[in-house]
């Protein structure tokens, strides 16, 4: 015999009322998991995505999407602007770097980005296997790319046109891959990176002649230009003086984000208000079972203080019911929100957007459970105060 | 052993019980009597330790149990078994759990073997598994007294035992106390109104309806141990 004992045999009467406490709590607690997970890890891909990337410029259009297509690969672009551009930014002395980024192709749904390898020094990536590409039609592909295409080097792949699966394949212009690298926790770890030549000759084709090639290599075009700026004085001058090109447009990912969160943050933050409501009401209804459990249990608590049980252990038994409650609630809540992240993980697992695992760990889910235990004591207290105070003699008088 | 030194009490403004000094030994049967209202159960209650008198002294083997040193529970508890008029057995236990429970509360050395050994010597050792509600009134009873005389306690104290009882089970009950008494050790008080069984104690103490008269003790069924 031990309190365990006592406290789920008393728990075993009230079937009915246990599960209804226990399943409330912990729906509360799984939404708050689900959005505290979600919110933590989306929140951090998109900051370290955007890291060192001053400025975006892309074709005119919506900036934010220009963001989430050239930084973030989940949108389509709005355009491609011209090759001269990146040049002309290039020479602009406000301007450290410029990383082009040319779109078009996927494979399985991973975009093939054409770039330069300043994107993967940017990203601090490094090889896992083979080298970075030499010449074009070579590809390097992110870890994420490689764990589920189960590409290595020495490998090849046709790139699919446009930007999910499904559209006509490549199969004449061939990718060799040449390296893999290792994972970063960037966008890196679901692009194919390839020169950004390969893509033209992808989509150039074989020129019938020099004055055709002399043509197509005039009207090259990159689909987006990442900017670094070497002052701050620049994020006042460069966006203005790019958005006063009439094809070009500047975007701020920082601006962006910014909005970005705002909008998503209506959401969220509906999300956090419904799952507190939930909790909040999920404590009430402990309150109400165990103070309705006191009124049923009066002669058993009469009887256990008639036993030799103190007012203090009596107190404390009621508490015990109450933690227990909250423990089985918070492990339950805490296993229904990560199958959630888990199911939501997999599905922008299959889109090749953003990664969401339920192995990742954030201090807020301790706070969870810290005031779950906290507000299940609170629950606790008036029936424990009352237990406490109970007089054995006029309880049994009265049963 | 058990002694009690000018007790009264009273509940919301009214006297419910006036008691006789008393001083009861070891081993000695006593029944407490009176009509319905004469503070039987407030005295027992009293006895037990769970309803500090208005007034008066009750001491157990000298040691007040109403006065400072103040008792705890426990010690309460060990030297002390009830068996309430309603049992109040916890529905969510088996007759065995019930019984260890007792153990568990009074702080003894919980030994399986002990509470089975009990509940062989009471008849009911195959019910052992059973949950109250699955037991009958007279196995509840039982289980109701290994309950309280599983600690060993010094005193067993029973409210109306044979309240709901024919003539037949009400002899069986109070043979049955007398039986726990004994393997106890313990001085037996009985709370009843249950003229069947009176003459069966070794000395009857009568409360009256504490109108105005101090209750008295009555009689004893064996003279030479009267008070």
């Amino acid at each position: 015999m031990n309190a365990l004992r006592i406290v789920l045999a008393q728990l075993a009467q009230r079937p009915l009322q246990t599960v209804l406490a226990v399943v409330l709590l912990a729906l509360g607690v799984a939404t708050l998991t689900f959005v505290v997970l979600v919110q933590g890890q989306l929140s951090k891909q998109l900051a370290r995505d955007a890291q060192g990337i001053d400025l975006v410029v892309g074709a005119k259009g919506s900036p934010l999407q220009l963001i989430l297509s050239a930084l973030y690969h989940v949108d389509v672009p709005t355009g491609n602007v011209p090759l001269a551009a990146m040049d002309q930014l290039r020479r602009n002395r406000l301007v450290a770097q410029v990383i082009p980024v040319s779109l078009g192709d996927n494979y399985r749904g991973f975009r093939i980005v054409g770039t330069e390898p300043a994107l993967i020094e940017h990203y601090g990536a490094r090889l896992a296997g083979g080298a970075l590409w030499t010449a074009p039609m070579q590809s390097v592909i992110g870890s994420e790319v490689a764990r589920v295409t189960q590409l290595a080097v020495g490998g090849t792949l046709a790139g699919t046109h446009g930007l999910a699966q499904g559209g006509a394949v490549h199969e004449e212009a061939r990718y060799e891959v040449v390296g893999v690298l290792a994972p970063t926790g960037t966008v890196l770890d679901r692009l194919v990176l390839t020169d950004k030549a390969s893509v033209w000759r992808v989509h150039e084709g074989d020129p019938a002649d020099d004055a055709e090639r002399r043509v197509l290599e005039e009207e090259r075009e990159v689909t987006a230009l990442l900017v670094r700026y070497a002052s701050p004085m620049a994020a006042a001058i460069v966006p203005r003086q790019v958005n006063a090109e009439s094809r070009l447009m500047a975007a701020s990912p920082a601006n962006e984000l910014a909005r970005l969160f705002a909008v998503m943050g209506v959401g969220i933050d509906t999300m956090r208000v419904f799952g507190s409501v939930l909790v909040a009401s999920s404590l009430l209804a402990l309150f109400v079972t165990l103070y309705n459990a006191l009124e049923e249990r009066r002669y058993d608590i009469a009887i256990m203080r008639l036993l030799g049980a103190s007012r203090a252990r009596v107190a404390i038994l009621l508490m015990i019911e109450s933690w227990l409650l909250a423990l089985v609630a918070l492990l339950a809540g805490l296993a229904l929100g990560l199958a959630a992240v888990a199911i939501v993980g997999n599905w922008l697992a299959q889109s090749r957007a953003f990664v969401v695992s339920p192995g990742a760990f954030a201090p807020e889910l301790l706070w969870i459970g810290i005031v779950a235990v906290a507000a299940a004591t609170l629950a606790a207290a008036l029936p424990a105060w009352r237990a406490s105070r109970m007089d054995i003699a006029a309880t049994l008088a009265r049963g | 052993m058990l002694t009690v030194r000018s007790v009264a009490h009273r509940y919301g403004g009214r006297r419910v019980l006036v008691a006789p000094d008393l001083s009861l030994a070891a081993g000695e049967h006593c029944a407490l009597v009176g009509p319905s209202g004469s503070g039987k159960s407030t005295l027992l209650n009293i006895l037990a330790g769970i309803l500090p008198p208005s007034a008066g002294d009750v001491a157990l083997q000298g040691e007040p149990l109403y006065t400072a040193p103040a008792r705890d529970d426990r010690w309460r508890a060990r030297r002390i078994g009830v068996v309430p008029q309603r049992l109040h057995l916890l529905a969510s236990l088996s007759a065995r759990d019930n019984i260890r429970l007792a153990q568990y509360l009074a702080g003894t050395h919980a030994d399986i073997r002990e509470v089975d050994r009990l509940l062989a010597a009471l008849g009911v050792e195959d019910r052992a598994s059973a949950r109250p509600g699955e037991l009958s009134a007279g196995e509840q009873q039982r289980v109701a007294i290994a309950r309280a005389i599983v600690n060993r306690p010094q005193v067993l104290l029973a409210d109306e035992p044979t309240s709901s009882l024919d003539d037949a089970n009400a002899q069986k009950a109070i043979d049955l106390l007398f039986e726990a008494a004994r393997m106890a050790g313990a001085l037996l008080v009985v709370a009843t109104h249950d003229g069947r069984v009176r003459a069966r104690f070794d000395r009857a103490v009568e409360l009256l309806e504490p109108a105005g008269e101090r209750a008295r003790p009555l009689r004893s069924a064996h003279p030479e141990r009267a008070a």
